[in-house]
C-alpha cells in the first residue's frame, strides 16, 4: 500500500515543505524551518495540517457504551460539545492508542466523533465493529478518516485569527468544548483543543474545502517537526513513540495520565490500571533536563549512581528554553524534581537533572 | 540551488575540504537536510584521522548525523565556536561554520574525493 496523503499534500509543496513518513502518512515536517515554526506557535500562531489523525463516528442507541467500554474515561460525562482525551487499552492495561472523544450535538441518539492517531484508523474502527458485534450493542461506527482534512491552529494569536473568520463567536468556547461553526464560509467542527500548550483551535472540515480554510487561515504554516518540539516541552505523550504496545507497553498510570481514567466504570485492563492508581508503578513517565552540552534523544539510557534507572522515549533541544530536554519512563523512586541523575550519550554520561513537564 | 564552492572537494556523506587552508565542513545541502544545527561534537586537537573516520557529530532539532573525515590528517584546530553558535552551520557552513582543520594531509587521499562538478551531480 502507498502512503496516504492529506488533501494539501501539492499545496504543502508548492509552500516549500518537505516531507517525512508518519503512520504511513506523507505529511509535512517542515516549511522554513523548525526553529521559526516553533517560535510562531509559541509568540503569535501557527497552522498545522493534521489530516493524518484519524476520525472515527460512532451513533446509535448504545454509541456510549461501546466507546464507554474501549475508553478509559467517562463517555457518559460528556454534554453535548464537549472533548475528553482518553486512553485506549488492551487487557493488560497497556495503552494502543490516546485519543480525544467528542459529543457531536447533531441528533438525540448518542453521536460521538474519536480521533486516534496517524495510521490507527483502521485498527480502531475494527475494534469498535468487533466489540459492537461481540456484545451485541447497536450502534453504527463508520471510519471517516478520508472524508475530512483536520487542521490544528495554534498560538496566543490564533483564538483571535480563527474567531474572526467564523460566523459564530468562538472566542468564549471554553477549553475542550467544541461547535459546529463556518469558517471562512466552510462548516468545520471547531474544538478548544490542541498539542502545542499553546491556546488553540482544531478544525474538522470536508477534505474537498481544505484548500479555502487553509488558505484563509492567515498564519505561519507548521510542519509535524515544530509539533514534535511544542509537545516535548509541554510533555505531552507521542503515539508509537512515549508508548507502543508492541515495543513499549504503557498504562495510562505508567504514562502519566491518571487524569483520563475513571475506574468508576469498566474497559480493558480496568483492574490493572486501578491497581496501579491505588499503589502507584515501577516506572513512570517524567522529564529530564540537561545540564551539560549534548541532546537527549529516544532509546537512550538514563542512569543513577552509575545504574540504570529508565529510558527515554523522546528528546530534543528545546527551542524555547534553548536547552536540552527529554522524555521518558524513570524508576519512580527517582522520579522527583530535582534528582540528578545521567544521560548515556554515545557511551559517555552526561548530567542531567529531573524535571517534570512541562519545562515551560 | 546549493552553494557548492570550486576551491573545495567533497565526500558522498556531505562534508567537505578544502586543500588551501586544510579546512574541513558540512555541505550547504547537508546543513539544509539538517535543519536547524543544536549542537556539533568535535575532536580532540592532535588527534590522528584517516579517510571515512568518524571524527564527530552534528545533531539538528530533528536528527543526529555522523560526521567523516573527507581526508588523512592531523586535527590542528576545532571551531569552538560552534560549541556556542552551532547555528553557523546553517548561516555559512563553507565559511564560519567550518569544524577541523588538518595538518599533514596526504596528496592521494585529496585525489580520490568528488570533485565540485561531481558533487553536484550527486545532490541533482
Amino acid at each position: 500500500m502507498g502512503a496516504r496523503t492529506p488533501p494539501l499534500r501539492g499545496t504543502h509543496e508548492a509552500d516549500g515543505a518537505t516531507f517525512t513518513d508518519f503512520g504511513g502518512w506523507e505529511m509535512p515536517v517542515q516549511f522554513e524551518g523548525i526553529r521559526a515554526e516553533h517560535a510562531a506557535v509559541r509568540e503569535e500562531a501557527g497552522k498545522f495540517d493534521v489530516s493524518h489523525m484519524g476520525e472515527i463516528r460512532v451513533r446509535g442507541p448504545d454509541a456510549d457504551e461501546l466507546t464507554s467500554r474501549l475508553t478509559s474515561n467517562d463517555v457518559s460525562a460528556l454534554d453535548h460539545g464537549d472533548a475528553q482525551y482518553a486512553a485506549i487499552t488492551n487487557d493488560a492495561g497497556a495503552m494502543l492508542d490516546d485519543t480525544v472523544v467528542y459529543r457531536l450535538p447533531e441528533s438525540d441518539d448518542d453521536d460521538l466523533l474519536f480521533v486516534p492517531n496517524a495510521g490507527h484508523d483502521d485498527q480502531m474502527y475494527r475494534r469498535w465493529t468487533d466489540h459492537r458485534d461481540e456484545w451485541d450493542l447497536a450502534a453504527e461506527v463508520e471510519n471517516v478518516t478520508a472524508e475530512y482534512a483536520m487542521f490544528a491552529v495554534q498560538g496566543p494569536d490564533a483564538p483571535g485569527l480563527v474567531d474572526d473568520l467564523a460566523d459564530a463567536d468562538l472566542s468564549t468556547l471554553s477549553r475542550f468544548s467544541a461547535q459546529y461553526a463556518d469558517v471562512a464560509g466552510v462548516e468545520c467542527w471547531v474544538a478548544r483543543t490542541g498539542y502545542t500548550g499553546e491556546d488553540g483551535f482544531e478544525l474538522v472540515l470536508p477534505a474537498e474545502h481544505a484548500e479555502t480554510v487553509w488558505d484563509a487561515l492567515d498564519c505561519r504554516p507548521c510542519g509535524l517537526g515544530a509539533r514534535d518540539t511544542l509537545r516535548q516541552e509541554y510533555g505531552f505523550l507521542l503515539s508509537g513513540q512515549d508508548f507502543d504496545p508492541e515495543t513499549n507497553p504503557r498504562t495510562p498510570v505508567e504514562a502519566d495520565i491518571g487524569f483520563a481514567v475513571d475506574v468508576d466504570h469498566d474497559f480493558p485492563g480496568r483492574d490493572v490500571v486501578a491497581d496501579q492508581l491505588e499503589h502507584g508503578t515501577d516506572e513512570v513517565f517524567t522529564g529530564l533536563v540537561l545540564t551539560e552540552r549534548g541532546v537527549p534523544r529516544h532509546g537512550y539510557e538514563v542512569r543513577a549512581d552509575g545504574e540504570r534507572i529508565g529510558e527515554l522515549t523522546s528528546g530534543t533541544m528545546s527551542p524555547t528554553l534553548d536547552q536540552p530536554i527529554g522524555l521518558g519512563y524513570i524508576d519512580t523512586g527517582y522520579a522527583e524534581d530535582g534528582q540528578g541523575v545521567t544521560v548515556v550519550i554515545r557511551g559517555e554520561e552526561k548530567t542531567a537533572e529531573i524535571t517534570t513537564p512541562p519545562f515551560l | 540551488m546549493f552553494d557548492v564552492p570550486d576551491d573545495c572537494y567533497y565526500l558522498e556523506s556531505h562534508e567537505w575540504y578544502r586543500p588551501a587552508d586544510g579546512r574541513v565542513g558540512i555541505t550547504d545541502f547537508a546543513q539544509d537536510e539538517l535543519g536547524d544545527v543544536v549542537f556539533v561534537e568535535l575532536p580532540d586537537d592532535g588527534d590522528e584521522l584517516t579517510v571515512d573516520d568518524q571524527f564527530g557529530v552534528v545533531e539538528s532539532i530533528k536528527a543526529v548525523s555522523d560526521l567523516y573525515s573527507p581526508v588523512s590528517g592531523t586535527v590542528a584546530d576545532t571551531n569552538d565556536t560552534l560549541h556556542d553558535k552551532p547555528e553557523l552551520v546553517n548561516d555559512d557552513p563553507f565559511g564560519d561554520g567550518w569544524m577541523l582543520e588538518l595538518d599533514d594531509v596526504p596528496e592521494d587521499t585529496v585525489d580520490a574525493l568528488l570533485t565540485p562538478e561531481e558533487y553536484r551531480e550527486q545532490i541533482e
